[in-house]
């Protein structure tokens, strides 16, 4: 049983990280990428839902079987999921008009669903939450990194629309970073998508293995 | 012995679905007004960019004139009008772009000329189709105090079929649509003119189109 939280920290932002390691929820993690301003609020979304369904799940555990357990986890997730969306709707409209499309999608993103079943659904409530929360933030760093290399190389801005999405205070963090027109149109299309989650997976194996903790490719390490 | 495993198994997840579904219905409820508040206001934003603050003094979202064709649609025109007398009309229209409807709100003046014209929705290519936006060009701007006969309808067309609007570089379909969206628009409004004009503010009507072709 870990409940040592730096350890639910190091494996949920960069270890065991959902798009860079575990490879989970690669659709939205690509969709979504076309801005780093996209990414991060799909992350965002993507991070509370799975911080308040861990939790559910957590508190729920003894209470369910076995044999009943996936539709209680699915039941839980597009709660959590619908919940979000009808906030969202009603008290963050600027960003629901930009992500509206998407939230529904968090319902079938393997990432929560992974981590409810290796982790919060045999932990207690903190821990769960925990999790939840860092490997919902490891997810939105992931998101933001990529959309920040796509929008870079391809609109040749950084965080455009920022204020949009987090309010008029953070109009610093849009800015220009290449000429206008000379992006190459590609990197903010789908193929742009996967070029640049390959190469995110290509620096952070390669940072892993100069570091020598270099983590098996596929075989996602799951908590006890 | 197994049967009876089996029923509290479906106790277990029935008791789940009513617990969980009562706390949707009371996010429902709580966020409900707000919901609809929300979709008032994006109506007014999107409305007060065709028709101009100084010639209405109504409220656009809720004055409307519902036109039903006899296809069986239905067009939502929203009617400013100035002390009892109508002074312009906006109403949706679309047409089908590279990928998916492009819908515009279009603004249209008692002469029939355009107050405005924006696109609300559409799914074009990024970098080659959405200077259609006005967030990303003037283009949309251009459409602005045109009507039929300025220019003449057969000139309501892109240059490369030999009208007088421009295309992108790499786009022609794009505006080739927006353009037939707006054209298609401006006949609607002329051949249910009549209709639109006797409107009387401060309530909601539904009344029957004239014939021609109604924006989708």
């Amino acid at each position: 049983m870990t409940t040592d939280y730096r350890t639910i920290a190091r494996e949920g932002l960069w270890t065991n990280n959902g798009v860079l390691s575990m490879m989970l929820g690669l659709c939205p993690a690509m969709a979504m990428t076309n801005s780093a301003t996209n990414g991060l609020g799909m992350g965002l979304a993507t991070a509370a839902v799975m911080t308040a369904s861990a939790m559910l799940v957590s508190i729920f555990r003894n209470h369910f079987s076995q044999e009943v357990r996936i539709p209680v986890f699915v039941l839980i997730i597009a709660t959590t999921v619908t919940i979000v969306d009808m906030c969202m709707n009603a008290w963050m409209h600027e960003l629901y008009k930009v992500l509206g499309l998407f939230i529904p999608l968090i319902v079938v993103n393997c990432l929560p669903f992974a981590r409810i079943e290796m982790f919060a659904s045999k932990q207690s409530a903190l821990p769960s939450l925990a999790d939840g929360f860092f490997m919902g933030v490891g997810f939105t760093l992931a998101l933001t990194a990529i959309g920040a290399v796509r929008e870079i190389s391809g609109s040749g801005t950084l965080f455009s629309d920022a204020s949009l999405l987090l309010g008029p205070a953070f109009k610093f963090l849009e800015m220009r970073v290449l000429p206008e027109d000379t992006g190459i149109l590609m990197m903010i299309l789908p193929p742009g998508a996967f070029l640049v989650t390959g190469l995110m997976l290509v620096v952070k194996r390669m940072i892993d293995e100069r570091s020598n903790k270099a983590v098996p490719a596929i075989a996602a390490h799951c908590a006890p | 012995m197994s049967s009876q495993r089996t029923l509290i198994h479906g106790l277990i997840l029935g008791a789940f679905c009513l617990g969980f579904g009562m706390l949707l219905v009371l996010t429902n409820n709580f966020t409900k007004n707000d919901i609809a508040l929300r979709a008032v206001e994006d109506r007014q934003n999107s409305l007060k960019q065709v028709i101009p603050d100084s010639i209405h003094d109504n409220n656009l979202a809720t004055d409307t004139l519902t036109l039903k064709t006899d296809q069986g649609n239905e067009v939502v025109a929203y009617v400013s009008t100035k002390e009892g007398k109508v002074t312009g009309v906006a109403f949706e229209t679309s047409g089908s772009g590279y990928s998916g409807a492009i819908k515009v709100m279009l603004g249209v003046d008692p002469e029939g000329k355009i107050l405005g014209a924006r696109v609300l929705s559409h799914k074009e290519t990024p970098g080659l189709g959405d200077k259609i936006e006005v967030k990303k060009g003037d283009w949309i701007l251009r459409f602005t105090g045109l009507s039929i006969g300025n220019p003449p309808l057969d000139k309501w067309k892109v240059k490369k079929d030999g009208g007088q609007f421009d295309q992108f570089a790499g786009a022609t379909i794009t505006p080739r649509a927006v353009v037939k969206a707006i054209r298609e628009g401006l006949q609607f409004f002329d051949a249910n003119k009549t209709k639109l004009m006797e409107f009387k503010a401060g309530k909601t009507q539904t009344v029957d189109a004239e014939t021609g072709k109604a924006p989708k």
